[in-house]
């Protein structure tokens, strides 16, 4: 077994872009105080790279070719895409590692035709979270992602198979790998109706998920969940992916609804391993 | 009509540096490139970010661009409730404004 943690947080520009604007500074630090104990739960893991299951927002998959599942295969990524003012992260290389990535790759071919790209440019899905979980950029990432932006979407139960076959994957290397999987659950982000969060939907969602409660998860319906949890309710795939691949119950950490200036419930929960 | 072509011309201006010097340099010649309608190569060459939100340019390719142009997050937000009140409801997509256009933001609503 080479999967050595699985957890999940939530990704927002607003996370690190907007941490001067918030007036709850106490729930705020505790917010990154949980991001920082998921960092040091990874670090003492013994872990050799860091999977990310991502949900990107047109960093590097547009309606052109839009692959419904990626990983990234490269030994050097790149960003944040963003203005690095706006997002309060610098713009930087961060290692990679394609050897690795290859690997996981051919086995996940096995059971999903994931497409593979030899270039990545991280946008804030990816760079928000690597911000605290990797804030030296000593490790090895391997981006993944799944489409949540551009519908037609993956049907969760795909997402579900997807999680299986990483987790497959994972433990068909040698490395020591930790899995982390970012998104949102019920959010309006990047519209007037920024900071909108369905809290209810949101507890309901991460009960399921910390059930481990495959069959809870899966029925969820995209219009349903556009109603009720706005159109960053479909980032819920990464979370769902994180899920299959930990194949276990978990642990919620932290969650609040009360930091709005971030545009999403701040969540940070790992698997049970 | 070509919403897609106008979230294409802001997700390579968005993410490649390259694009982002030749919109500095000749957005003329830039807006060349992509099959647009007047009122959308007009929303771009105005940097209309209300008005792009209601033609229905997906949130995170509006907002990234926004901050692109240097426009601070509040402003951005009531600059597509601005485009809503003179234009009317987002044409396409699925980020339209689904409330009145309140702030769910407690540090905005206290500016
Ligand atoms: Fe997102």
């Amino acid at each position: 077994m080479s999967l050595v943690y699985a957890g999940v947080c939530s990704h927002a520009p607003g996370i690190t872009g907007r941490a001067n604007l918030v007036e709850n500074t106490a729930l705020r630090d505790e917010f990154y105080e949980h991001l920082e104990a998921m960092r040091t739960d990874i670090a003492d893991a013994g872990a050799e790279a860091l999977v990310v299951i991502a949900a990107e927002h047109f960093a590097n998959f547009f309606m052109n070719n839009m692959p419904a599942y990626c990983i990234g295969m490269s030994d050097k990524y790149y960003g944040p895409i963003e203005d690095p003012q706006w997002l309060g992260i610098e713009k930087r290389d961060i290692p990679g590692n394609a050897d690795l990535s290859r690997r996981l790759t051919i086995e996940v071919m096995n059971t999903i035709d994931v497409a593979y790209a030899e270039e990545w440019k991280f946008d804030h899905g990816i760079m928000v979270p690597l911000n605290f979980l990797t804030p030296n950029y000593d490790m090895p990432i391997v981006p993944v992602n799944i489409n949540c932006q551009g519908p037609p979407l993956t049907p969760l139960p795909r997402a579900w198979k997807f999680g299986e076959a990483l987790r497959r994957a994972c433990d068909s290397v040698d490395e020591k790998i930790a899995l982390v999987a970012t998104g949102g659950i019920s959010h309006w982000p990047a519209t007037p109706d920024s900071g909108k969060i369905n809290e209810p939907w949101d507890r309901d969602f991460l009960d399921r998920l910390m059930r481990h409660d495959k069959a809870a998860l899966l029925d969820y319906d995209d219009v349903q969940t556009y109603a009720d949890a706005g159109q960053g309710g479909f980032e819920i795939r990464t979370f769902i992916a994180a899920a299959a691949a930990a194949g276990v119950p978990g642990t919620l950490q932290f969650y609040t609804a009360e930091l709005p200036i971030f545009a999403v419930g701040c969540t940070v929960a790992k698997f049970d391993l | 009509m070509s919403l897609y072509q106008l979230q294409k011309f802001l997700y390579e201006l968005n993410r490649d540096s390259g694009v982002q010097r030749r919109y500095q340099a000749d957005l003329e010649e830039l807006l060349e490139e992509y099959d647009l309608s007047d009122e959308e190569a007009g929303a771009l060459r105005d940097g209309d970010v209300g008005l792009l939100y209601v033609l229905g340019v997906n949130g995170q390719i509006l907002m990234h661009y926004a901050a692109f142009l240097g426009i601070e997050w509040f402003d951005y937000l009531q600059m597509m409730r601005t485009g809503i009140e003179k234009h009317g409801a987002v044409r396409d997509g699925i980020y339209a404004m689904t409330g009145g256009g309140e702030s769910f933001t407690a540090e905005e609503t206290n500016r």
